[in-house]
């Protein structure tokens, strides 16, 4: 396939491994931000193939991992309302709330929809004038323009029976919180490649300059991880710590402007809660008051308590990278993806899954 | 599909609840056609039952069919519904004879509808030879199926030559996958609601039993299983494989044959194909000694032209499946949990 296939080419990896392991002097921790690249670098075995010294901590990248476990209670409880369709993007169904996951609530008889746009969750509403339509607008900054532009489209509409269950985050907020930790250990990063296709790179110079830390916005296929890895490696090995583009065929350094302004325009900058890390300041996106008619949590009276996550769960440790999934004494035992106690095993994205499927955890463990 | 037939005149346009009480819409129904387009001696009998002379081993299989929507590109439930109960039996080693044919329909069905499934069904039947020789109709009232359910339940002749269990996998022994994988699934999925792919990928379900035979006249025991991998995918066959015999396989993800647009839809989607249904090809694991004269043959017929050997069977890894990657790193592929469901990004 034209545009893939260059990208998982087997001599073009090998060129770049090589480099790899004739760069590398002593050991590093590089954290890949994206549950897309974590996701690729297991699926393809690439772990395996680096260095021992080059150790890869998956960052806490992946939307539905970090969706606070009261908002998946919050959008189980509307679901739960005859009135309400409730629409999702798949990964979110299986992740557990504090008693059932959306998944389940729809198999005892709640309207829950799996979307690939929340444009289609508009024209449900208005295909459904005697129901309230309810999109759970999980994401990052990639997924967020798309979720501003189903409010936009809905308000154009005149729709009155459309809102979002708002929780986007923001990446560079957590990244900083990542550093600032006092266990994390993390030399370099990989930045994720599609949140900086919508928002360019402006905003991760500071965090290069105030912490001297190398960063690469890299993508998503092998040959793109690899060489993303090759240059944060020549950084460190020359003491350097610059911001570079990996993935320059997809992300402009000014980002894409349409979806900024369409951000700005639904939108507003919040502090938000992150599962497993806590609340992280100026790291949320929330609906403008402007449009407070669209925003679900303003519009339901969702009367539900506050529950406290499992405590044997460390998806915290493993969001910010301070432990491997394996370490977690749950994983592959209490804790599977079809019994997850935590969001990082359920979605494909998420680092425990990731680790569950593709390294052979679960046959060495049954 | 190849088969046209008009539709017969009727005074009904839609399936209503009588036409499944069994009284005078019953036959109504099955007079417009039904048994004209199936007919045979064994219905003709019109009989509770068929009575039917077999001989010597046989394999009896049954599956239902629940696919949403049940019309897709270039095929429908009808023609799934004969060829998944046909491939089964083949899968067994066996020469599909006899079919049941049963439908649950909920009311409101077009006429045309149904009419163009039946024509899947008899067009199905037909390339595979096997004859429909009982069948039941019940409908249930509006919002209490999903248009048509359909099951069919089958029987066949064991092939003279076949021993196909997975006992008689062995260390050494390779895997070919007969044709491309995943087309089905995505097929599927570029329909459902709400997915406006203009897309050129169509179902491959076929009926997979000639080319079963052929091979079994030609290698007989040195095929040692038939598989087809159906829901779950080419990953769960393989992993319930290495699993039943305590055995390690390995694949190359280069040398699995998929088409391009499947591919591409495959990544747009965020699914692996290894784990997406196929309706038309099978897995076989056969003796190293046959293994390229069995891919040489399949690919000199019409639904095995992209046949490859995908990967072989190790005593290394037990009860794991460990795929090469592209760029030649290695992981576990597992079993499927649940139901692949798609990203947020």
């Amino acid at each position: 396939m034209k545009f893939l296939s260059e990208y998982r080419d087997a001599d073009l990896a090998k060129k770049y491994l090589d480099e790899i392991h004739a760069t590398v002097t002593q050991p590093w921790n590089i954290m890949e931000v994206c549950g897309g690249q974590t996701h690729s670098l297991v699926k393809n075995g690439i772990m395996d193939l680096l260095p021992k010294e080059v150790q890869m901590i998956h960052g806490p990248g992946c939307p539905v991992c970090v969706t606070p476990l009261h908002l998946i209670d919050k959008a189980i409880y509307l679901a739960e309302d005859e009135n309400v369709i409730l629409c999702s993007f798949g990964d979110m169904l299986r992740v557990p709330g504090s008693e059932k996951s959306l998944l389940q609530a729809k198999a005892a008889g709640a309207d829950v929809r799996i979307l690939y746009s929340p444009l289609e969750a508009v024209q449900i509403a208005n295909d459904n004038p005697n129901k309230e339509v309810v999109f759970f607008a999980v994401g990052f900054e990639t997924t967020a323009p798309a979720n501003a532009l189903s409010v936009d489209k809905a308000h154009d509409l005149g729709l009155t029976n459309f809102s979002i269950l708002a929780s986007q985050v923001l990446v560079p907020p957590a990244m900083e919180a990542v550093i600032e930790d006092e266990e994390s250990k993390i030399d370099a990063f990989l930045a994720a490649g599609h949140v900086c296709t919508i928002m360019g790179m402006d905003e991760y110079y500071p965090l290069v300059t105030r912490y001297k830390i190398p960063m690469v916005v890299t993508g998503f296929e092998p040959v793109d991880l690899l060489q993303g890895i090759l240059l944060t490696i020549q950084q460190l090995e020359k003491g350097e710590a610059i911001l570079e583009n990996q993935y320059s065929r997809v992300v402009k350094p000014e980002g894409n402007h349409k979806a900024q302004e369409l951000l700005r325009k639904i939108f507003t900058i919040s502090d938000r809660e992150w599962r497993g890390i806590g609340t992280i300041p100026v790291s949320g996106l929330e609906v403008r008051p402007e449009y407070a008619s669209f925003d679900a949590n303003l519009k339901f009276n969702i009367n539900i308590k506050k529950v406290e996550e499992p405590k044997e769960c460390i998806a915290g440790l493993v969001l910010k990278g301070i432990k491997k999934p394996m370490e977690c004494s749950q994983f592959g035992k209490k804790c599977t993806p079809q019994n997850p106690m935590g969001a990082p095993m359920v979605s494909s994205e998420g680092a425990c899954a990731a680790y569950y499927h593709f390294s052979g955890a679960a046959e060495t463990i049954v | 599909m190849k088969l046209h037939c008009p539709m017969p005149e009727l005074d009904f346009d839609i399936i209503t609840l009588g036409h499944g009480s069994g009284g005078l819409l019953t036959n109504k129904l099955l007079d417009s056609g039904v048994f004209h387009l199936f007919d045979n001696e064994y219905l003709q009998q019109r009989h509770d039952g068929a009575v039917l002379k077999l001989e010597g081993e046989t394999a009896f299989t049954t599956d239902s069919f629940v696919i949403s929507p049940i019309f897709f590109p270039d095929s429908n439930i009808g023609e799934l519904a004969v060829n998944g109960t046909v491939n089964d039996l083949a899968m067994c080693g066996a020469i599909p004879q006899y079919l049941s044919l049963s439908f649950i329909i909920e009311e409101g069905l077009k006429m045309t509808e149904f009419w163009e499934i039946l024509i899947g069904i008899k067009s199905a039947a037909e390339e595979a030879n096997v004859q429909i020789v009982t069948g039941d109709t019940k409908v249930v009232e509006k919002g209490k199926g999903d248009k048509i359910f359909i099951n069919t339940s089958g029987v066949g002749k064991i092939h003279k030559r076949a021993q196909i269990s997975t006992h008689n996998v062995k260390a050494g022994d390779k895997i070919i996958v007969s044709d491309g994988i995943a087309t089905h699934g995505v097929a599927i999925m570029s329909v459902r609601e709400g997915l406006e792919f203009e897309t050129a990928v169509k179902s491959d379900t076929r009926g997979l039993n000639h080319m079963v035979t052929e091979l079994l006249d030609e290698f007989g025991e040195d095929i040692h299983v038939l598989k087809d991998p159906t829901r779950g995918g080419v990953a769960t066959v393989l992993n319930e494989i290495a699993r039943d015999r305590n055995l390690g396989i390995e694949i190359s993800q280069k040398q699995l044959p998929i088409q391009n647009e499947v591919s591409a839809l495959c990544e747009i989607l965020g699914l692996d194909p290894l784990y997406v249904a196929n309706e038309g090809i099978f897995i076989a694991v056969v003796d190293v000694q046959i293994s390229e004269e069995v891919v040489t043959k399949l690919q000199r017929m019409d639904y095995g032209t992209n046949a490859s050997i995908i990967g072989e069977v190790t005593e290394s890894h037990p009860r794991q499946v460990v795929l090469t990657s592209s760029i030649g790193g290695k992981r576990i592929v597992n079993m499927l949990v649940g139901e692949q469901l798609p990203r947020i990004c």
